[in-house]
């Protein structure tokens, strides 16, 4: 089984974000790089299977060199080798532009399955799973909690407002994951050192003409400041009455 | 020169999304601006119904694929079809809500057209016949705004935050679509067995932290969301502990929500947290450290014992209700 997995570097979700003075991108000092959480998820899914049916996983990365750390983590997660798809200044670039360029690379390489992230934290697009499924006219399976694989065929549970619906799909098929698929590992000692002597194929990229054009990226406004109803027991009847009578929420 | 504006009106099991109105009230406003007719498509099995429900918003068309086929879902043949009255239509912005199958829907459409997608967008302007939208990013710790460079302009809307206006009935022109081949129909449907509303749909959501002290005490956000008809969420320590599950996830690597009201009970305020239910139009905070960060953010607050203050403002709710 061959299995592609598309994983991105984030700035961690404990972030504090502070924007830049050309009000286009975030501040990057001080912030810690780690892989989009829901791409563990895809990545420790994709290494379960190998373990389980054999064949070769390869994670496929599109994004500055610093995203290099990242992808050495993932190989020392399991994966076999790795494609990063070196592309500078692409941090909120569109989903379209993303999706084109990891499709044209997917293209050229085998696989049987390709695992993604449902989203990534940073930009929360929830666009370039679909997107790439459709430039390769492979079936997609989105935001999946529950996986049931036979070598030639998956059944894919994913989760929808008050249930869930499962989805049978024949390989080449492409997944996203959604968290509660699985709980990805830590990387051993001996996969750390491993990960060193694995092949990272870097090649440069550019992207093409976005779609939407970031006009500004700023901080919401601040709430305004909020009241203290009470302390204890007591202020719960004041409360509900103020939600009842004066935000007229209940 | 592509004009008007095209909703696609979400059902399930024959039954109208109430968020189907959201759509359909800002593709009006949209409208409004640009010209063109305001049409919606509407996909699925035994669905002609719901036409006369969602006439009631001023539409000029109705786009349907009624076909015992299409009972389930099915991404790449709703999107299809959806690219097939896109095609008829020729509109220059397509509205789709941000739910499950709308983030699913948007990006094959888009691609199959050529199109951007602004995603889970929060706020919408028109400027000369262009689309500017706010969207929050890094889980809405900043927000951006974009203008669209592409025909159409694809935008998914976040629940629960466009206001909905009603108008007089207006019985539109129904445009019958073919059902489209098989892609990746769903094959079965499970519901989850709950009186609660979902997470992402509540206009009410009672949320709780690791206050709670351990999974046997969330009986008491269970009973308050019960009496107020809300939602069931929690924070990701509660989550990663196992004590809730992960559907009911408020924040970053969880659910976005915007409520009517948020309470939250003894969550901290975590930046993880905040990030997922910022967007919340009322925020309570009921926590017994005075300084913890969700009072930063919360519109009423209690300072107490949940333990305390939750079984009396279950107590009030009931009296309210009588």
């Amino acid at each position: 089984m061959n299995i592609i997995v598309c994983m991105k570097s984030v700035p961690s979700s404990e972030t504090k974000v502070k924007v830049n003075s050309n009000g286009k991108s975030i501040d990057e000092t001080d912030i810690v790089y780690e892989i989009n959480p829901y791409d563990e998820y895809a990545l420790e899914e994709a290494i379960k299977i190998k373990e389980a049916h054999g064949g070769k996983v390869v994670i496929i990365t599109l994004g500055a060199p610093t995203a290099t750390q990242n992808i050495r983590k993932g190989l020392a997660m399991g994966a076999d080798e790795a494609v990063h798809l070196i592309c500078e200044n692409i941090e909120l670039a569109d989903s379209a532009i993303v999706a084109d360029l990891l499709a044209a690379a997917i293209k050229e390489m085998e696989f049987d399955i390709i695992f993604c992230g449902k989203k990534a934290i940073d930009c929360d697009n929830h666009q370039v799973p679909n997107r790439i499924a459709q430039l390769l006219g492979i079936p997609a399976v989105t935001a999946i909690s529950g996986l049931e694989l036979t070598p030639e065929s998956a059944k894919a549970t994913r989760n929808i407002e008050g249930g869930s619906e499962t989805i049978p799909v024949d390989f080449p098929a492409l997944f996203s994951a959604e968290k509660g698929l699985n709980e990805p590992r830590y990387a051993s000692l001996p996969g750390i050192m491993a990960a060193k002597k694995k092949p990272i194929d870097e090649r440069q990229v550019s992207a093409g003409e976005q779609l939407l054009e970031l006009i500004s990226l700023e901080l919401p406004p601040p709430k305004p400041e909020g009241r203290i109803v009470g302390e204890g027991p007591e202020a719960a009847v004041e409360l509900i009455r103020i939600l009842r009578e004066e935000a007229k929420v209940i | 020169m592509a004009k008007g504006v095209l909703v696609f009106v979400e059902q399930r099991e024959g039954v109208l999304k109430s968020t189907a109105f959201e759509a359909v009230t800002l593709g009006k406003e949209i409208k409004s601006t640009i010209g063109g007719d305001l049409a919606a498509v509407l996909i699925g099995s035994d669905v002609a119904g719901i036409i006369p429900e969602i006439s009631e918003q001023g539409l000029d068309k109705v786009y349907i694929a009624n076909d015992e086929e299409l009972k389930f879902y099915d991404g790449g043949r709703y999107a299809g079809i959806i690219e097939e009255a896109a095609n008829k239509a020729d509109p220059a912005v397509i509205i789709i809500v941000a739910s499950s199958m709308g983030k699913d829907i948007a990006p094959r459409l888009a691609s199959a057209l050529g199109a951007g997608v602004a995603t889970d967008c929060t706020a919408v302007e028109v400027d000369g016949g262009r689309i500017i939208v706010t969207r929050p990013v890094y889980a809405g710790k900043a927000l951006v705004k974009l203008k669209f460079k592409s025909d159409p302009q694809v935008l998914t809307i976040r629940p629960n935050v466009f206001p909905v206006s009603r108008q007089e009935p207006n019985p539109p022109e129904v445009i019958k679509l073919e059902a489209g081949d098989r892609k990746e129909p769903v094959e079965r449907v499970e519901h989850v067995k709950s009186e609660r509303p979902e997470l992402t749909e509540a206009s009410i959501i009672v949320s709780g932290g690791r206050g709670m002290g351990g999974p046997e005490n969330f009986h008491l956000t269970e009973e308050l969301a019960d009496e107020l008809g809300a939602a069931v969420g929690a924070s990701r320590a509660v989550v990663d502990a196992g004590w809730r599950p992960h559907s009911e996830q408020v924040g970053q690597t969880g659910k976005t929500v915007s409520p009517n009201l948020y309470i939250a009970c003894g969550i901290s305020g975590a930046i993880q947290h905040l990030a997922g239910m910022l967007s919340s139009k009322n925020i309570v905070a009921i926590n017994k450290d005075p300084d913890a960060p969700i009072f930063k953010v919360a519109t009423y607050g209690i300072v107490g014992d949940l333990f305390e203050v939750i079984p009396r403002m279950v107590e009030e709710v009931r009296k309210i209700k009588g």
